[in-house]
């Protein structure tokens, strides 16, 4: 069927088969390290959020000790290169809990690198995320709050119901950044060692030798996560949008 | 004045038990962890961050020189132009840099070695080693975000003010240098600058193809002498130093930029 182009292509049937699915293709490890790559980004993008969400009303309404800390938690994760950060917070994080562990009488375990990789990247998303937050909180017109509080709504329920989804159309794109860079920076755990899409990758291409097919191919997989994203988050940007005044 | 403020600013009770704590943090790293190893790699930690200076600095002005025409291509060109300089920057900012990286080296590298022409070439003692392909690797990427930035600040400049220029008889390239170009760069100028530190925070990335930076100097330490944290913090400080650094170069290239402009 596809016989024409590959005489038209020579090279193309050997990268066909290369990327097949079935075992001495290579497509089956790509396609479960870009899985992985899926798992931890969607982790560490929840993880962000959630740590983002505290900093953000830590920066606004926390004491001053609190807002200090936060300052230095996201001035050094920012200016820091992630991979260092990988790497600290990998052998830190590995050795405080054995020690934990150790202390609490419990033989010391093997963090996997999932969850070792969404720890890592979470706190390093969190650092931008408060940034993110904060920044549309804020624009919020103080006016919704107090109205708000005027009809008697608690905090929470404020926060949950006015600031929330007030806010929300202003992080979108702030945060749809952040997914995407949660999605590249998986790519740096390849070099703590875990089998992810990039290393899955480097494998393949290392022991067939055919470096373009295998890059290519992860770039293509890479491009299809980023711009699917992509869509969706323009697509939940305009679904939030809704009525609100053309700008 | 200026002094006032910031001695207000400092000395208020918790930020003085927060700068001793700190003090106190960094006395006892400096007393109970192994430094020992600092006059051994000295030599080879100063060529580090050279190296890794100058990859920085030149790949941002070649990132930079690209990414002029990618946006200018973007927010005014024929489509013809504008196409494929979206293409480039989507799939550039659409795929980590670590992958482009290794496509670079161990992709483009293995090709050229299987051309006679090249390797008697000139050129083939520089292409024979990693730093070329790290250079390109980090300005193409550089080039891909900062096309999109400039896609965005040549679009913000007002049409009015090049119609204006065009009516005072300025030729395009005139237009160009002293309207358009001056106030797009004053207005991109606070993203370059948050991008030049996401780029000092790529560069690391380039030891893995055997370009000996800062990190790489770390890695080597960690390996000789088993030593993990201390070689790691300190680069950490490094590369705050000279994110700090950076970002205080841009804020007074941006007060020297904002002379005569209206809050």
């Amino acid at each position: 069927m596809l016989d024409w182009l590959y005489a038209l292509w020579p090279g193309l049937e050997t990268s066909v088969g290369l990327l097949s699915l079935q075992p001495p293709g290579w497509g089956g490890n790509l396609l479960r390290g870009a899985w992985a790559s899926l798992q931890i980004a969607i982790g560490a993008f929840a993880l962000g959020l959630l740590i983002g969400t505290a900093g953000a009303l830590g920066k606004l309404h926390g004491g001053p000790v609190t807002r200090d800390l936060l300052a230095v938690y996201t001035v050094v994760v920012r200016a820091v290169p992630e991979l260092i950060l990988i790497l600290i917070l990998y052998y830190a994080g590995t050795d405080l809990l054995n020690q934990a562990l150790r202390a609490l009488g419990q033989r010391p375990v093997e963090i996997s690198g999932v969850v070792a990789g969404i720890a890592v990247l979470g706190i390093v998303q969190g650092a931008y995320a408060t940034e993110v937050l904060r920044g549309a909180i804020q624009s919020v017109p103080r006016g919704q709050h107090e109205a708000a509080r005027a009809y008697g709504m608690g905090p929470v329920q404020i926060f949950r119901r006015v600031t929330i989804p007030a806010m929300l159309p202003l992080a979108l794109p702030g945060l749809s950044n952040l997914w995407l860079i949660a999605t590249k920076d998986t790519a740096l755990l390849a070099i703590v060692g875990f089998s992810e899409l990039t290393l899955e990758t480097r494998q393949a291409a290392g022991s067939t030798r055919a470096h373009f097919t295998f890059f290519l191919a992860a770039g293509a997989l890479y491009l299809v996560m980023t711009l699917l994203s992509g869509r969706i988050f323009g697509w939940i940007e305009a679904r939030y949008r809704r009525g609100q005044a053309a700008q | 004045m200026n002094r006032q403020r910031i001695a207000q600013e400092v000395f208020v009770p918790h930020r003085i038990v927060m700068v001793a704590v700190a003090l106190g943090l960094v006395l006892w790293a400096a007393l109970a962890m192994r430094w020992d190893w600092i006059p051994r790699y000295f030599d080879l930690a100063v060529q580090g961050i050279w190296r890794t200076l100058w990859l920085l600095a030149l790949s941002c002005l070649i990132g930079f020189a690209l990414a002029v025409p990618l946006g200018l291509a973007q927010a005014a060109g024929p489509r013809v132009l504008a196409a494929p300089a979206r293409a480039f920057c989507t799939v550039i900012r659409g795929t980590p840099l670590l992958l482009q990286l290794w496509l670079i080296y161990f992709g483009v590298g293995s090709l050229f070695p299987q051309f006679p022409w090249i390797r008697e070439s000139e050129l083939w003692p520089y292409l024979r080693q990693a730093w070329p392909y790290a250079l390109l690797a980090l300005s193409l990427s550089f080039a891909g975000y900062e096309g999109e930035v400039m896609r965005g600040a040549f679009k913000s400049v007002a049409g009015g003010q090049l119609e204006a220029a065009r009516s005072m008889g300025m030729g395009r390239f005139a237009i160009f240098r002293r309207i358009w170009f001056p106030q797009a760069l004053q207005r991109a100028l606070p993203t370059l600058g948050g991008e030049t530190v996401l780029q000092l925070k790529a560069t690391p990335l380039v030891a893995t193809i055997t370009v000996i930076e800062i990190y790489a100097v770390s890695s080597r330490v960690r390996q000789d002498t088993f030593i993990i944290y201390e070689p790691l913090l300190l680069l950490a400080v490094i590369y705050m130093v000279i994110a700090g650094l950076l970002a205080l170069g841009f804020k007074l290239l941006e007060q020297r930029f904002n002379r005569g402009m209206l809050g």
